[in-house]
């Protein structure tokens, strides 16, 4: 198989024997391209495109939220289509986008020593179904009219309460960013399973390239029965039929659980990757292999499989049975257990270690803090008894903030570090990278941790106004994220600096710790690499 | 100009705010339930299952606080300890079994620990067996609808206060005009449901939260341990006005109860419902009270 595929790479080239470094012309090379790095490059761009529609959403809903009664945002229905926005667009335009379509081109085929993907032009549609999900989201947004929250719950997207086409767009870009999801992870799993280079059994295999395949088996199983679950809503909206509507015999907490179904795996698509770049960030800097390599690989895969059998607690207050309940929270705790094991093998890599805090490093330890907290404070969420009272409050916000928009982010920014130079070929400023880390730190923290304390308190989650008790730390939160947005401005800096330099890097510019093989390649690796294969011993 | 003076006032806000709401501010009638300013914990109990609520979290809140710090702690020390400077040479471990089961079986150790009285809370503020009245509660977009069988009946529509009809001490976006009143002391079965979207209903200082779904009625329970006020807000986005449809209880002396229901009677906000609302109830009272039965069982 991957004696095949390295013929296809050649052929590609075919009528320039020997430069086989050949571009393409700019229309061809990014509008049809079927090179694994430059797709990863363009879904690289897209999420930042995505992350910063995202980001300047959160800035809105920060400034709204910084006093009580305030009237940045006037309407409900505005307000409402704005979180719902802000949560698609973090979650399947930026976070997935970044993690797996990015850094999963890019370094996957670099990783396991093979020329490329192994469905080079499915690779290319899978991209190119984002751009105009995008569009639809954005049509959803400007509407005004996908006023539901991200989990869609009918009846409120029924066609009875929220009326309007916006919602149909949001509804079919959550269809298309489905089907790339889907057909990406199709390609990964083949690419993964195929084309390691000779001598890579799976207990060799990086674990960067681990946490993609858990992800991409994740993201096989569950998308579909998101899509299943749109499509009968979108049937409900449109054709009549009532699988939703109790009037017609149909039922709205079973899209809760088709949705969370799906939901729930989808957090771990979003950090599994990031474990896996982190997995690699802490062995480099710390110039130490990872510790309890099989231990992180299982983890990984009790996760991946665990994370399918705990939808439900995110239901615990929707009257299903208190059996059912307490199985949900049994499944739900066992969870901490692979985490726990993942926490302590990063942190046992550093033990006895020769660290050196580069930007990268100060982003994965960053990480290990910020998930920490955020993994402990799931564990609160996981009691079913407390959930009670914290259910759909600030607490919640705070909670999946932290694994997710901290945890999962924080891991982006350390996968971007470390390997931009081997992207672009250029160093990133170093000063530059750690003023971006420590913004960015103080800003995240200073927004989401006061959230505990507002849920504790009671605040629901989506409300545009509140009552002037919870004003203290909503408007510390608020301070917060323009810290935090100020962070942003830097990573564009730092990205400008970056593309502008001059400077040229060597092909392991980290030095003994980086290990892997994408480090064998030049900075920027050749258009198309491993003409030969290489040979693991 | 304008941002200055936000500034100003936020900053102003910040400093008095702790000054304006004096803690456990007393209405005229017992205590009062709501968030206070810069709150970092659990809103008060007023019932026997946020007691029990805040019980657990404490527990929990120990456990997590310590695991954060311990985490943090190796963090710093290992930054520290093993940085280039001080340890040039890194060593080249990368097994250690025990260590490795040790942080396997801890964890399971914790978890258990901490199972066995959330297990004992879920079972415990699921239902009451034995509840002395029922109340209904239905979802609006967006006001909430009290139902008291047990009181012929009685129906009761709750809604906002509007900004401009706010008297003095009173709070924005938690005051309705028409409260739901309970007698204080007593297990009350909460019966929840909606006519449009999905709403939730949910009183921090009782522990009590159940979203209100069209289509089904959902039972829990709560009971209120003092006189008072307590407040709560719908919970669940339910559209445009999600955030103004806030809920707040009396709760009263039995006495004080059958006196006010004597009156709402005459009240022309009350409206009795039609015969088909009062069977859906009575067919929603046997499926719970069936439930109760299958409870005191286990």
């Amino acid at each position: 198989m991957a004696a095949t595929t390295h013929d296809d790479a050649h052929g590609h080239a075919e009528g320039h024997a020997h430069g086989h470094d050949h571009k393409p012309s700019f229309v061809a090379r990014w509008l049809f391209s079927t090179n694994h790095k430059d797709i990863g490059t363009l879904y690289l761009i897209f999420a930042v495109v995505g992350g910063t529609m995202g980001g300047i959403l959160s800035e809105i809903m920060r400034a709204q939220l910084q006093f009580p009664n305030n009237h940045i945002v006037t309407e409900g229905q505005e307000w409402n289509t704005i979180i719902t926005s802000h949560g698609l667009l973090m979650i399947f335009f930026s976070v997935m986008p970044a993690l797996i379509g990015g850094f999963g081109n890019w370094f996957i085929p670099l990783m396991i020593g093979a020329p490329d993907m192994a469905f080079p032009r499915l690779n290319n549609i899978s991209f190119w179904l984002l751009p105009p999900a995008f569009v639809l989201i954005m049509t959803g947004l400007f509407l005004g009219e996908s006023g539901t929250g991200w989990t869609l719950y009918p009846p409120l997207s029924n066609q009875t309460f929220e009326a309007g086409m916006g919602m149909d767009c949001t509804l079919f870009a959550l269809h298309l960013a489905g089907i790339s999801s889907l057909l990406g992870a199709m390609n990964f799993i083949t690419t993964i399973f195929n084309m390691r280079a000779p001598g890579m059994t799976l207990h060799k295999m990086p674990l960067f390239i681990w946490s993609e395949l858990v992800t991409a088996f994740l993201l096989l199983l569950a998308v579909p029965v998101l899509a299943g679950a749109i499509t009968m809503l979108i049937c409900d909206r449109n054709f009549g039929t009532s699988f939703f509507d109790p009037a017609g015999g149909g039922d709205p907490v079973l899209f809760q659980h088709l949705f969370w179904f799906f939901g729930h795996p989808e957090v771990y698509i979003m950090i599994l990757p990031g474990f896996g770049i982190v997995s690699h960030v802490i062995p480099t800097f710390s110039k130490k292999p990872i510790f309890g390599y099989l231990g992180m690989v299982y983890a990984m895969v009790a996760i991946g499989v665990v994370g399918f059998v705990v939808w439900a607690h995110h239901m615990y207050i929707s009257g299903i049975d208190v059996d059912t309940r307490a199985y949900f929270m049994t499944a739900t705790l066992v969870i901490a257990v692979p985490t726990g094991i993942k926490i302590f093998s990063w942190i046992a890599t550093m033990w006895g270690g020769s660290i050196e805090l580069k930007t990268p490093m100060l982003w994965a330890i960053g990480f290990l803090f910020v998930f920490t907290l955020g993994g402990v404070t799931g564990v609160v969420c996981a009691n079913a008894g407390i959930d009670e009272v914290i259910h759909n409050t600030y607490y919640i916000v705070a909670h999946f903030h932290y694994v997710l928009s901290l945890g999962a982010v924080f891991s982006i920014f350390a996968g971007f570090y470390y390997w931009i130079g081997k992207m672009s070929g250029h160093p990133y400023p170093e000063f530059w990278g750690k003023v971006h880390f420590w913004l960015t730190f103080i800003g995240v923290n200073l927004i989401f941790f006061p959230q505990h304390f507002l849920g504790l308190s009671g605040m629901p989650r989506r409300y545009p106004d509140y009552p002037e008790a919870f004003a203290g730390w909503n408007y510390i939160s608020s301070i917060g994220a323009y810290i935090s947005g100020i962070a942003m401005l830097v990573f564009f800096y730092v990205c400008y600096r970056t593309f502008t330099s001059k400077e040229h890097v060597a092909n392991n510019y980290w030095g003994e710790g980086a290990t892997t093989l994408e480090w064998t390649q030049t900075s920027p690796p050749a258009f198309h690499t491993y003409l030969e294969l290489p040979r693991i011993r | 100009m304008q941002v200055p003076r936000r500034l100003l006032a936020a900053l102003t806000l910040f400093l008095i705010m702790p000054l304006m709401f004096p803690d456990g501010a007393m209405a005229q009638n017992g205590v009062v339930g709501a968030p206070k300013p810069w709150e970092m914990g659990m809103q008060a109990a007023y019932g026997p299952i946020k007691e029990r609520i805040i019980e657990l979290h404490h527990l929990v809140l120990v456990i997590i606080t310590v695991i954060t710090l311990f985490v943090g702690g190796l963090l710093v020390w290992v930054m520290l300890r093993y940085n280039a400077k001080r340890n040039p040479v890194p060593s080249r471990t990368s097994h250690n079994t025990v260590l490795e089961i040790a942080w396997t079986v801890i964890p399971v150790l914790i978890l258990v620990v901490m199972a066995i009285p959330s297990f004992r809370l879920i079972y415990y503020q699921d239902r009451t067996p034995n509840p002395d009245m029922t109340i209904k509660v239905t979802g609006h977009q967006w006001y909430w609808e009290y139902t008291y069988p047990d009181q012929g009946n009685l129906d009761i529509e709750s809604r906002y206060v509007h900004d401009e009809d706010l008297k003095p001490g009173q709070r924005r976006l938690l005051e309705v005009d028409n409260q739901l009143v309970i007698p204080v002391g007593k297990k009350i079965r909460v019966l929840t449901s909606s006519t449009d979207v999905i709403h939730s209903f949910f009183i921090p200082s009782f522990g009590v939260q159940r979203y209100a779904i069209p289509g089904r009625t959902i039972e829990t329970w709560m009971e209120a341990s003092v006189p008072g006020v307590f407040y709560g807000e719908c919970n669940q986005i339910c559209g445009q006005d999600h955030s103004r449809m806030p809920i707040s209880v009396r709760a009263v002396s039995e006495a004080d109860f059958k006196a006010w229901v004597e009156q709402a009677k005459k009240s022309a906000a009350v409206t009795q419902p039609d015969a088909d609302h009062g069977q859906m109830l009575a067919a929603a009272d046997n499926t719970a009270s069936r439930s109760a039965e299958q409870t005191i069982e286990r």
